[in-house]
């Protein structure tokens, strides 16, 4: 039975998005249009987009501890190789794929390489310090290729004709979905596996780890390589959707809004970060779009103000989420389970 | 020699703002553990502030800066001592997620400066002997680097006093090094926590108002620029450690002017980020011990 939930929920979930390009239902304020219309098929694809690179931050975060501030480097690494390679260096299609997949692998294995001989909070510095030198770099515009804060469009004559343009937004949005399920298939068979087991042991306790004779640091780098990799396809999926690359992936808000997603949807959980990912961004969007609203606009200043500051509505949310629901979005029906038959308390709420 | 002259004070005034915001934090983690990304929003609150009752005031240039600015400090202790009672105190004990609620914060500060005052740059009041400049070995040096320099030593020499030569200071120097031994004495180290989150946030404010001057405006991202690189100077001074921030941040600004000019434009920032990488490898605990001194 609980193996039919494990397999079935997942596979309906998939179905249900699969097909939603293919139904033109309208969900009021939710969205703005109906759900087979380009512009929401954008808005959904950048949410699946998110729970998949959110995912890959879980991998770090959520399911070996590693507290990293320079995610957002390896996204931005994905964005800008491939929009540079087609646009500036004029390269096909594969041989771009290629060159981004092995910068992909090699970016994370040497940062990561030297990054993972310190912890904790150094570990949290090293990795903000080498996404602010990617950042710099790309203001800095060397040779022209990065355009600096304007960013670099996109060259479409090497893209394949099913993803330009807008009506082939649902192709889009179904390559989105293809990269958010392919994230968590690779996630699941890596967290599953033995090194995923050593990945959690490092989490609860390093230190027992190296007592029981492994070594952490290799165990530690296969995770960093990982989400480090799948972060750079999830930057090649973001260039296509976009349509260009622009600074604002570079950032270390960029990273801190991943953090935020993952502990939303609840870190370390098989499906709270990309959860987490999905809401965030749908929210991100949608209040933004909200505040221009004439109800919005007719309020008191008091009001008005904070209210059409998405991330301050955000971060408030985030700060809340945090003190009353400690295990994120994917412990609530735990909770309320708890709730119903008075259990004892969970662990995290007997430690506080 | 004269640039060289120039870029040494210009990069000696960076310097100064990043140890103001640095000697904070530095406190900040070494006696209570959390790393505060609210910092950042402690300047621009300040710097706004400061802007803001400058602008009520009215008058010269000169009386706007120091009321308003004095007026700003006070509103970022005050800010940063409200964040401590209640959003960080219920939290002992739980570092995962004080770090995670002052990342909320930093973001929904930052958004509602943004969203009361606007994104675009607002003028900062500076006197007018600020902007002109004197005459030093050949090199034209605007006043206002010297203010800045002056005000950062005389709360180095004020910082190193009290905390050497007051009670809260020894309470707060004897919770860096050892914070549970601290409350095992009987001592209630958390009004030293409120204290020190207070005294972070008015430097922090204080290094907004001084960035105001510096740049001679302020806008809604000021905070998180200067917070990153006062980051890297904690590091590389050593958590806990006032000297050792003082130390790093002046050596942060120099090499960034230095590259920034002999280089080319960016490769300052790349310098230092470089520098971190290599003292962290070299010396995971920073240049200093981990002593508040």
């Amino acid at each position: 039975m609980r193996r039919v939930a494990e397999i079935g929920v997942p596979a309906v979930v998939l179905v249900v998005l699969a097909l939603v390009p293919k139904v033109s239902l309208d969900i009021p304020v939710v969205l703005n249009g109906p759900l087979s219309s380009p512009g929401t098929l954008q808005l959904l694809a950048l949410c699946l987009l998110f729970a998949g690179i959110a995912l890959t931050y879980d991998v770090l975060f959520g399911f070996t501890g590693l507290l990293s501030f320079g995610h957002a480097l390896f996204v931005a690494a994905g964005v800008y190789m491939t929009a540079i390679a087609l646009t500036r260096w004029e390269w096909g299609l594969w041989p771009t794929l290629g060159f981004v997949v092995l910068v992909g692998l090699a970016l994370p294995l040497v940062l990561g390489a030297v990054s993972l001989r310190v912890g904790g909070i150094a570990f949290a510095m090293v990795t903000l310090a080498f996404a602010q030198a990617g950042e710099v770099l790309v203001q800095k515009n060397p040779y022209g290729w990065t355009g600096g804060e304007e960013g670099t469009g996109l060259n479409y004559d090497q893209i394949p004709d099913a993803f330009v343009g807008v009506l082939n937004t649902k192709n889009l949005y179904w390559l989105a979905l293809g990269y958010a399920v392919l994230v968590f298939v690779v996630v699941r068979l890596a967290v599953n596996s033995s090194a995923g087991h050593v990945w959690r042991a490092v989490r609860e306790n390093e230190q027992r780890v190296e007592v029981l004779g492994l070594h952490p640091y290799p165990f530690k780098l296969i995770a960093f390589v990982l989400a480090g990799f799948l972060a750079v396809l999830g930057g090649i999926v973001w260039l296509l959707l976009i349509g260009g690359a622009t600074p604002e992936v570079t950032t270390a808000n960029f990273t801190l809004a991943l953090l935020v997603m993952v502990v939303l949807g609840g870190a370390g959980t098989r499906f709270g970060a990309m959860i987490g990912g999905f809401l965030y961004t749908l929210l991100d969007q949608r209040l933004g779009s909200l505040s221009g609203s004439s109800e919005v606009q007719s309020l008191p200043a008091v009001l008005r103000v904070p209210l059409s500051e998405p991330l301050f509505l955000l971060g408030t949310l985030f700060i809340l989420l945090v003190f009353f629901v400690p295990g994120g979005l994917a412990s609530l029906p735990l909770r309320l389970r708890g709730l119903r038959s008075r259990r004892p308390p969970l662990p995290e709420e007997a430690a506080a | 020699m004269s640039t060289f002259v120039l870029l040494t004070i210009t990069g000696l005034g960076l310097g100064a703002m990043y140890f103001l915001v640095a000697s904070g934090l530095s406190l900040i983690y070494g006696l209570m553990g959390v790393l505060n990304f609210a910092h950042g929003a402690f300047i621009t609150v300040g710097a706004y502030l400061a802007w803001w009752f400058g602008d009520q005031i009215g008058g010269g240039a000169g009386t706007r800066l120091v009321v308003g600015g004095a007026l700003g400090i006070a509103g970022g202790a005050l800010v940063a001592a409200l964040v401590e009672l209640v959003l960080i105190r219920p939290l002992y004990q739980r570092p995962i997620e004080q770090v995670l609620v002052t990342v909320g914060l930093a973001l929904a500060l930052g958004a509602l400066v943004q969203g009361i005052w606007g994104a675009d740059p607002k003028p900062f009041p500076v006197p007018s002997w600020m902007i002109e400049t004197t005459t030093i070995l050949g090199a034209s040096v605007p006043n206002d680097r010297f203010v800045e320099i002056g005000i950062a030593a005389a709360v180095l020499v004020g910082l190193t006093a009290f905390l050497r030569y007051t009670r809260f200071g020894l309470v707060i120097r004897a919770g860096v090094e050892n914070r549970g031994m601290v409350s095992a004495l009987g001592i209630d180290v958390r009004r030293a926590f409120t204290i020190v989150f207070a005294l972070g946030g008015a430097l922090a404010a204080l290094a907004g108002v001084l960035s105001g001057v510096y740049f001679s405006v302020v806008d809604p991202t000021r905070g998180t620029s200067l917070l990153i690189f006062a980051f890297i100077v904690v590091v590389i001074g050593g958590f806990g450690s006032i000297g050792g921030s003082a130390v790093a941040a002046v050596t942060v600004g120099l090499i960034q002017q230095y590259a920034n000019y002999y280089a080319s434009s960016g490769t300052g920032d790349l310098a230092v980020v470089l520098l971190l990488a290599v003292v962290l490898l070299v010396r995971p605990s920073g240049l200093a011990p981990r002593v508040a001194h």
